[in-house]
């Protein structure tokens, strides 16, 4: 194995980590402070990927004005989902899988309405100007969209962790998933914070989702893929955890990027193994301390 | 789950009636077409009902019974496939064998760590059979599936074969029942409700839910084995997410306190399915849109809700001890 | 005569919360004894660490002669102790029958049964009714668990307990949030109970008439220590105990 091959993949893998972090981090967000699974967070990253698509390829938008604007969009749609339906749930835990049973008829609903507005057929985007090349050096081969999107993610993980560290609705939100009750006491509107973190869950998926769509086809019924995918990354880093989403996604995008390389065809299936070794011998997760939060 | 037996009396007036009625569809429907509704409504109602078990039972919410769903057809449909159609009655018993071992192994996995990783983790292993079965084109077929699969001897015939199914389906639901009536019935309930108080009466709880996980899967696992005789075909889709979905919008719709309430439920959605399938094809979207209604608008199920209106307008009674 | 439940020394602190202080006594058997204190003395934590639910930091709980401190509750439970909690711990949605014949299915090892319905287990069931009688619940047999009223389903917890055949019983403030006559009728029940089943009874409450009517022996428990033990005419006198306790009672 040769150093540009190794390159190549860790790059590569890095790219799917970023994509998968985005998406991972907004559910074990809404995990951590609201205490809620949400199931349908792969459709917000599948309505983010269509919102692209109608913002670049049909209205010829710009592609990094349609990138916020999907996000948005996602985002947007997640708050109007969240204060509508799932607002109801919140006291009620997960007793009967109540919590699970919703948020699948959220994604009947939506996947449908994908369906009725966009049509079944698959559709692409095209990548941004000046990003559909690729950068070289000598064997190592670096798509430069790959690059932007890595770029896109530390900028993210630098933001996020600003945000929580520094800020005070940050704080607030890495109170209230230590302590809901607490926070709520202290006169934080604890149902807005919830929306707002929400929403910007849904956000930052929608947006993987748009900046996913020059990669992959967008497709109704990709919500499914992204949320097992998001699973396993919550699970190896700890659900509630948002800097084990971190590791996690990059443990999983790298595992993905090697197997890939040698068994494309069941490349898929070892970050599904590696998260069967984690579940019996660290289920609270790789990162996280043994005391867990019982999901 | 009010489970408490009514005189025996209506209890087997409706069971004759149910078998009566489902008895007479080949002489009534003279339509073949009719005959296969019937058929899946009896199939999807086994798969459904067994679930129930699970969920609406011992509170399990499992999100991959397709899994077990689609390994009881594969096994008839691949041994029938390569090795002949006199392997189709005992593909479905090696089959059923095939999924006792795998919902052991598996649930000895997801049951340990519970909650909504339980029902997360089943739908993640249904996917992952999913993707085994529709990549492993050379095997299984992959998206197109394996058709011709006919039944052995007199069993071709579609009447006969509804026939068979109708038994295999009555015996399993009696089976289910009589267990759902048994202490081990009781057992599953209380560990759904009061599961630390089940440790306290000294009991596994543990144990006993991978018990129930093994048994439904079983019949999940029949049930899926009889369908690949009725459309005398196998596909991937059997496996996917939704066909687990399915059995889950099926007992809420009928009820999931109620044994028999996913056997109506999949009667209901299958015969509304047909229905608005004819004049749209955005059926997630209502089905969605209904049973979210259903949640949000009555939590304890209509059934439920009724049972406990009539509770507070009885409530002057309720105080009294003796 | 050796104890049925005795503390040695137990001590429990959450970091600097202590919340049980060097506490030791001795619980006869056949005993029926009282443990009282104001709200946040440490009470349904002695019990919580008696029954395993919490463990001590130090000390040793011995249950007739064994030290059961880091054994898990089914464990401990298995070696004869019974408790009914604060809040009853029922099977809401079964009936009030069902709820205590499950306990003596468990009891006689039936819970595997599969085939035969409930009803069929005569022995077990049987013994379901005769619990009921004797709790007075008989005639809410069919009702299901959280239809009862409070109290009931206070007692019904109580009835599930004992069909483990117990020999120490730990009652956690049976008669709270009951009415006047609902508090005699229990305290006269659980009398009766107690001697009927042979019981070392041990109560936590806030109910006076209880405590003084029914107690051999109360103990006082203030901040996690143990403020005084002895007859309940001893309490009664003890001006240390009254100034911390009964004054505001």
């Amino acid at each position: 194995m040769d150093f540009s091959f190794f390159i190549t993949q860790a790059i590569s893998g890095l790219t799917m980590a970023t994509l998968l972090f985005l998406v991972a981090s907004g559910l074990t967000l809404i995990f951590g402070v609201g205490n809620v699974f949400n199931f349908a967070h792969g459709s917000f990253y599948m309505v983010g990927a269509y919102f692209g698509y109608q913002l670049v390829a049909i209205w010829e938008l710009n592609f990094w004005i349609a990138l916020v604007l999907a996000g948005l969009g996602a985002g947007l749609v997640g708050m109007l989902a969240e204060s509508l339906f799932l607002r109801r749930i919140y006291g009620r835990v997960n007793e009967g899988g109540f919590q699970i049973l919703l948020t699948y008829c959220l994604i009947l609903i939506i996947d449908d309405l994908v369906k009725l507005i966009w049509g079944t057929e698959y559709k692409s985007l095209p990548r941004p100007d000046g990003f559909s090349g690729a950068v070289t050096f000598g064997d190592i081969y670096l798509p430069s969209y790959n690059l932007l999107i890595i770029a896109i993610g530390v900028v993210v993980v630098v933001a996020s962790w600003w945000i929580l560290t520094r800020t005070r609705p940050g704080k607030i939100a890495r109170a209230a998933a230590v302590d809901r009750e607490m926070v709520d006491t202290l006169g934080v509107n604890v149902p807005l914070t919830m929306t707002l973190v929400f929403g910007i869950a849904t956000a930052l998926g929608g947006m993987a989702g748009a900046l996913a769509a020059p990669l992959r086809t967008v497709t109704p019924g990709a919500g499914i893929e992204v949320i097992i995918d998001s699973l396993i990354v919550v699970v190896l880093g700890g659900m509630g955890n948002f800097w084990g989403a971190w590791l996690g996604a990059i443990l999983v995008g790298e595992v993905n990027a090697f197997a890939v390389a040698f068994v494309p065809k069941w490349a898929s299936l070892f970050s599904f193994l590696v998260m069967v070794i984690v579940l019996i011998f660290k289920p609270e997760g790789l990162f996280s301390p043994r005391q867990v939060r019982k999901v | 789950m009010t489970m408490k037996p009514g005189p025996k009396f209506s209890a087997a007036v409706l069971w004759t009636l149910m078998i009566m009625g489902f008895a007479l569809v080949p002489v009534l429907m003279s339509s073949s077409y009719q005959l296969n509704l019937a058929s899946h409504v009896l199939v999807w109602g086994l798969f459904a009902v067994a679930f129930n078990m699970l969920w609406g039972v011992t509170g399990m919410l499992s999100f991959g019974q397709a899994l077990y769903y689609g390994l009881g057809a594969y096994f008839v449909g691949l041994m029938v496939e390569y090795l002949g159609s006199a392997w189709y009655l005992p593909a479905i018993g090696i089959g059923m064998l095939a999924v006792a071992a795998t919902s052991f192994l598996l649930g000895l996995l997801v049951i340990r760590v519970g909650g909504v990783y339980f029902t997360m983790l089943t739908l993640a292993f249904g996917q992952l059979a999913w993707q085994i079965t529709f990549k492993w084109y050379d095997f299984t077929g992959g998206d197109d599936g394996i058709q011709g699969i006919t039944a052995p001897g007199f069993l071709q015939n579609p009447i006969a074969y509804y026939y068979f199914l109708l038994v295999l389906v009555m015996l399993s639901m009696w089976i289910l029942k009589r267990m759902a009536y048994s202490p081990f019935g009781l057992m599953l309930r209380c560990v759904r409700q009061n599961p630390e108080r089940v440790r306290f009466l000294g009991r596994r709880v543990r144990r006993n839910q991978l018990r129930v996980y093994i048994v439904s899967s079983l019949f999940a696992g029949l049930a899926g084995s009889l369908m690949a005789g009725i459309d005398n075909s196998i596909h991937t889709d059997m496996f996917f997410w939704t066909t687990s979905g399915e059995v889950i919008l099926m007992s809420v719709l009928g009820g999931l306190n109620q044994f028999f309430g996913p056997f109506v439920g999949a009667i209901a959605m299958i015969i509304i399915e047909d229905i608005v399938g004819a004049w749209t094809e955005y059926w997630s979207l209502i089905i969605g849109s209904l049973i979210m209604g259903m949640v949000i608008l009555f939590p304890k199920g209509l059934v439920g809700e009724l049972y406990h209106l009539k509770l507070r307008m009885m409530q002057p009674k309720a105080g009294r001890s003796e | 005569m050796n104890a049925m439940l005795e503390l040695e020394s137990v001590h429990k602190s959450f970091g600097g919360l202590h919340v049980t202080q060097n506490v030791s006594f001795a619980v006869m058997p056949g005993e029926i004894s009282a443990i009282i204190g104001p709200n946040g003395a440490g009470k349904t934590t002695l019990f919580n660490q008696i029954t395993g639910h919490l463990q001590p930091n130090s000390g040793r709980i011995l249950l007739k002669g064994q030290d059961v401190v880091g054994q898990s509750p089914q464990k401990i439970v298995a070696q004869g102790i019974g408790r009914a909690f604060q809040i009853a711990s029922l099977f809401p949605d079964e009936t009030v029958l069902d709820n205590v014949k499950v306990a003596c299915l468990s009891k006689l090892d039936q819970t595997r049964r599969f085939w035969r319905p409930v009803q069929a287990f005569r022995q077990a069931t049987d013994r379901a009714y005769s619990i009921l009688e004797d709790l007075g619940l008989e005639k809410q047999a069919d009702r299901l668990a959280f239809e009862l009223a409070h109290g009931d389903q206070k007692l019904l917890d109580i009835g599930i307990a004992l069909v483990l055949e117990p020999q120490l019983l730990l009652l956690d403030e049976p008669t709270a949030g009951m009415s006047p006559e609902e508090r005699q009728r229990t305290r006269e029940l659980i009398k009766k109970l107690w001697k009927a089943y042979e019981l070392t009874l041990v109560f936590i409450e806030h109910d006076m008439d209880m405590v003084f009517g029914i107690a051999e022996k109360v103990r006082v428990l203030q901040l996690g220590a143990l403020l005084a033990e002895g007859t309940p005419d001893e309490i009664r006198n003890n001006k240390e105990v009254v100034t911390a306790y009964l004054g505001e009672a």
